[in-house]
């Protein structure tokens, strides 16, 4: 005798529903790639606030005793309140209460981007200080990142290209070497020759001494003039990474049925260069685009710094000559935010660039 | 008949090494035909180390102190790089800033090593949840750059860090690029015939990983170890140029930092610039063209396309 089983029909009983809407929920959203990407977005920065909180106490570093003691031997005596003003500033900051109490404030605060006051700069608050420098890093940075990645992607696409003019593969050599030499070398080296030697370009700065800035056009002249060399440096360095990687999806590129077939369908060279192999190596490009920001930027945190140029670089380069602690851990958080945004932002547009990759599995 | 002795011709074998080892070299020659990055990479590096060599044994580089010769000479023959402003012996700061620049990567670069290949193999080997947290550890070591969290480190730090303890510094972020290059080789690796072979005739875990998988890693190990030591030197030199570094050693990356604070450039002193500058070229640019070599190396179908 069969066993019978009555199947309930589903969707009947309100909590079957339920059930099933939770189900479905959970596969269109937990499952999605989007969704996966931005937890792993706020992980990443839950990992580097508590990073950034445990390395001071591991250290038993006291920063702001540390600020006031260095004060207070610079102005050459030690006053005898001093115990008592650490302690006052200690309240003021926090750093008095339970440990896991300050952790909860600390991440608090951090996730309503409040990054505290500055020590050497005590009224001004680190945002302020952060906010000023920004916009000359983000000017000089997007424009660098994009006018290399063009002039990069472009030379290795055409390193590449078996049809390419012949001088093309004397850039090979030159480039390969810049790859390899980090940007403040090159920084170096350029305001010794460029500004030095021949005196074309200011040494450093971010516009010209005694200037202050507004919105007229010679104001921006001066600003174009000081960036030419500090952009230069980056993108030479960074011109020969890209066109290493164009130039071997190029080659792989070479044997594919989708050459042939338009190489056999006698298409003009130039649209078999740019619609078919140019545009199919472009793709893996994108993605070395995301992984490479870290590293352009910190490296133009340091061109910064050899050009006085006003941006984040020297923001921290002065915060660590201050030993302004708030300065560097805002700096160090700043960064690792933004940076983790720009990943975010790349890797969920990149299944529109590439329909290969579905939004479902990472 | 007189009989004759016939004196046995005994040829004379070639007294030249070279001719005497030709089956030997040959092979060796070929081969550093056809790589011509990495016999580039190490005549690079190997001309550094001669130079540090000769300064070593004959030349007084006790004078790498401040203080030990004029200030702001420019070369001359006692001074063949010239003097800096605190009046430290140019190539004395090289002879003993070079060794010191290559020992912080070293230290860095193996641990770096060791530690991601331990992490790589245990990911790749078990699965689960151990490959899932060790990956997104390295996924979040990949979006943030080393160098913030070495600010971070050396920040507080009380006294600023030594040589060494620089070293261990940087191995706390240098390890993430060969865990994920060795996991992924791993999990190729994983599949292939002889390792199955292997475990069907009852090798053990271990046994698989030291005698089957290492020997066929080597050039990826080889390849990870340069690139993460020339990612330590990097780091180093980053912050050692934002002042962090040790501030008693006459590393490459000091050299470059009192070099910004003053502003050798702005006084026209080029002697003092120029040598840390083409030794970290040198460093960076032989040890790209190891990289590159020994890439070629681990995948021969690469050939001729670096």
């Amino acid at each position: 005798m069969t066993e019978i089983v009555v199947e309930r029909p589903s969707g009947t009983s309100a909590a079957a529903r339920r059930m099933r809407f939770a189900q479905r929920f959970f596969v269109a959203v937990v499952g999605n790639y989007v969704f996966r990407r931005v937890l792993f977005f706020l992980f990443v920065v839950w990992l580097a606030s508590t990073v950034i909180f445990i390395i001071p106490r591991l250290s038993g570093q006291d920063p702001v005793k540390e600020k006031l003691l260095l004060e207070a031997q610079r102005g050459g005596h030690l006053q005898s309140g001093f115990e008592d003003m650490a302690r006052t500033y200690q309240k003021r900051f926090g750093l008095d209460r339970p440990i896991w109490i300050q952790y909860r404030n600390f991440i608090l605060d951090l996730a309503q981007f409040d990054l505290g006051p500055s020590i050497a700069f005590f009224p001004r608050t680190v945002n302020d200080i952060l906010m000023d420098s920004l916009v000359w890093t983000i000017g000089l940075l997007g424009t660098v990142t994009i006018l290399s990645f063009v002039i990069g992607t472009l030379s290795g696409a055409l390193l590449g290209w078996p049809r390419a003019p012949g001088y093309f593969k004397y850039l090979f050599g030159p480039l390969l070497t810049l790859s390899a030499i980090p940007f403040y070398l090159l920084a170096l080296l350029l305001v010794f020759l460029f500004a030095f030697r021949f005196s074309i370009f200011p040494l450093f700065g971010g516009y010209g001494i005694g200037k202050v800035p507004d919105f007229s056009l010679d104001f921006a002249l001066q600003v174009l003039r000081h960036a030419i060399l500090p952009a230069m440096s980056i993108i030479l360095a960074s011109i020969g990474f890209w066109a290493l990687g164009m130039r071997g999806m190029m080659v792989t590129m070479q044997g594919s049925d989708f050459m042939v077939q338009a190489e056999a369908k006698g298409l003009k060279a130039g649209r078999i260069f740019l619609r078919y192999a140019l545009r199919n190596a472009l793709l893996p490009q994108t993605t070395a685009l995301a992984l490479s920001l870290g590293t352009v930027l910190t490296g133009a945190v340091l061109v910064e710094v050899v050009f006085r140029y006003p941006g984040l670089g020297n923001t921290l380069y002065q915060a660590i000559r201050l030993s302004d602690f708030f300065i560097i851990r805002g700096f160090v958080f700043a960064v690792i935010v933004s940076l983790a945004l720009a990943t975010l932002i790349v890797d969920i547009t990149y299944p529109l660039l590439d329909p290969r990759v579905k939004y479902r599995k990472g | 008949m007189a009989t004759t002795y016939i004196e046995p011709v005994v040829k004379p074998g070639p007294q030249n090494w070279v001719e005497r080892n030709r089956l030997r070299i040959l092979p060796i020659y070929r081969y550093m035909r056809r790589n011509p990055s990495l016999v580039w990479g190490i005549g690079i590096l190997l001309s550094l180390l001669l130079f540090v060599g000769y300064g070593t044994l004959f030349y007084p580089h006790e004078r790498f102190r401040p203080l030990s010769a004029d200030v702001r000479l420019p070369p001359s023959t006692t001074y063949p790089f010239g003097t800096d402003t605190q009046g430290r012996d140019i190539f004395a700061v090289m002879v003993r800033g070079i060794p010191l620049t290559l020992r912080i990567g070293l230290i860095a670069g193996g641990i770096g090593l060791v530690l991601g290949t331990s992490l790589g193999f245990i990911a790749a080997y078990y699965g689960g949840w151990v490959d899932a947290a060790i990956r997104t550890v390295v996924d979040v070591g990949l979006t943030i750059p080393g160098l913030l969290i070495l600010i971070l480190i050396a920040v507080n730090v009380k006294g600023g860090l030594s040589v060494d303890q620089m070293g261990l510094a940087v191995a706390t972020v240098a390890w993430v690029h060969p865990a994920r290059t060795i996991r992924s080789q791993v999990l190729v690796m994983r599949e292939q015939l002889y390792v199955e072979i292997a475990r069907l005739s009852g090798v053990s875990g271990l046994g698989i990983v030291f005698r089957e998988m290492m020997p066929n890693l080597m050039p990826y190990l080889a390849a990870s170890f340069v690139g993460s030591v020339g990612a330590a030197i990097l780091a180093s030199i980053g912050l050692e140029a934002l002042g962090l570094g040790p501030f008693d050693s006459p590393t490459l990356g000091m050299t470059v930092y009192f070099n910004i604070v003053f502003s050798s450039v702005v006084v026209g002193m080029w002697w003092w610039l120029v040598p840390p500058i083409a030794a970290m070229a040198m460093i960076f640019v032989g040890l790209f063209l190891i990289a590159s070599g020994l890439d070629e190396w681990a995948n021969p179908r690469l050939r001729k396309r670096i």
